[in-house]
């Protein structure tokens, strides 16, 4: 298949890619391609240029700080599921990582380009979430829960890029999805995590976008435990239905999904008296 | 059009590509190195897995002038002075492959999984080929080829 054509640039730093992108009529910037050169190609998308970042060192990076792991936007998915850092300070997020895609697809996609998409079976939204990430752009800094807006869209404005995603570390996390066998997107994925003060538990595969559930959270603080959320069924007005899985089915691989994403939270973390 | 310089194979090549020339179009049609293969052409199959800077990816979902200065190995790169790579000649020897389409794709992932220590086991194995997709439906001596491959290649390196 033949995408529309462009005009290719290999801006070598982030001011060059903004004033690039200011410059052209229809352009789109280009991650690690995973998405769009297949909608490129499909001719779902045919920007007029594209602009890629994927070579821009400012942007790929991991650091590990006393309580929270921050990751370059141009980090790629093989990078973060073997950093030993990540794997030591958030082992969650390196297996979230791990099982995005396939081996060839980790070797190209980045964070950035995932959070920039926001396809609503994509993995790394649930972390971002779940962790209450926040966002570091070319502008300013975008708390998770403000990122999200809905299928394919966020709250990033016209040529802003994501520099950064800021994790802080939590008492413990667990990620569990069912992925498609094909694609390896989630059909439901569940991130877990657990802080001194707080429970958050938020959803990828089931709707437009991530979302948390309230009602798992506070059950969450009350014991982090499976059995807590056991009882609580998540309605499945307004989930995802297509040939993969009804919206009644995702309903229900969410409580499926968030039992498992607590257990593997408990294998990873600490041991908790209250749990066992 | 681009002016695109990299290595294909250990040798340096520089051709005019248009922008939206994929990878894996540049080196069948452009360089005529139709070993790398298409298949699904939507970055799910892995019949065009080529390694560019020492990593496996899906040439189908790459552009030509995104690979400017980077080193691509492809299957032709393989064989040495008329000798198969090891993972080749463990292909021919466990049969791990009968229409054969899918093989070269194959072949390059496993390279990749075995350098980056994931060939251990069988489970991992089945694991690391989840982007390559055989129709024949004969993993069975596939995953056989790269466990006998990557047992051997470890032994070498002893």
């Amino acid at each position: 298949m033949i995408p529309y054509a462009f005009t290719y640039h290999r801006p070598r730093t982030l001011s060059e890619a903004e004033a690039l992108f200011s410059q052209a009529q229809d352009p789109r910037f280009l991650a690690g391609g995973q998405t769009l050169i297949t909608a490129m190609k499909q001719r779902l998308a045919g920007p007029s240029d594209l602009i890629d970042l994927s070579g821009l060192p400012e942007l790929s990076f991991i650091a590990v700080r006393d309580n929270e792991v921050i990751v370059g936007a141009g980090t790629l998915h093989c990078e973060i599921a073997e950093s030993a850092e990540v794997r030591r300070g958030l082992p969650a997020l390196a297996a979230l990582a791990e099982t995005i895609g396939d081996p060839a697809v980790r070797h190209r996609g980045t964070l950035g380009g995932s959070l920039a998409n926001s396809d609503p079976a994509a993995d790394y939204p649930a972390a971002v979430l779940g962790l209450a990430a926040t966002i570091t752009t070319t502008r300013r800094d975008i708390e998770a829960d403000e990122f999200f807006l809905g299928m394919f869209e966020t709250g990033l404005e016209k040529g802003e890029i994501i520099k950064q995603a800021a994790f802080s570390i939590p008492l413990r996390a667990g990620y569990a999805k069912l992925p498609n066998p094909a694609s390896r997107y989630a059909i439901v994925g569940v991130f877990v995590a657990q802080t001194e003060t707080a429970v958050r538990v938020a959803v990828t595969g089931a709707a437009p976008c991530p979302f948390r559930i309230a009602a798992m959270e506070e059950a969450l603080l009350r014991r982090f435990h499976p059995d807590s959320i056991a009882a609580i069924s998540v309605p499945s007005e307004g989930l995802n239905s297509d040939l993969h899985a009804s919206a009644e089915y995702r309903a229900h691989l969410v409580g499926v999904m968030a039992k498992r994403a607590v257990a593997a939270a408990l294998r990873s973390g600490p041991a908790d008296e209250d749990a066992t | 059009m681009t002016l695109v310089s990299l290595t294909v194979n250990r040798e340096a090549v520089s051709a005019e590509v248009e922008d939206r020339t994929l990878l894996v179009y540049f080196l069948r049609e452009q360089l005529r190195l139709t070993g790398t293969h298409i298949g699904c052409d939507t970055g799910q199959c892995g019949a065009c897995v080529v390694h560019v800077d020492g990593r496996a990816v899906k040439s189908c979902t790459m552009f030509a002038c995104q690979a400017q200065g980077a080193e691509v190995t492809t299957i032709e790169g393989l064989a040495r002075d008329g000798r198969l790579h090891p993972v080749q000649e463990a292909f021919r020897q466990h049969h791990a492959l009968q229409c054969g389409f899918c093989t070269p794709g194959m072949i390059m992932t496993a390279i990749d999984m075995i350098r980056r220590g994931r060939a251990n086991d069988r489970p991992m194995i089945r694991r690391e080929l989840e982007g390559n997709f055989c129709r024949c439906t004969g993993y069975h001596n596939i995953v056989d080829a790269v466990a006998a491959a990557a047992k051997q290649i470890g032994e070498a390196a002893v």
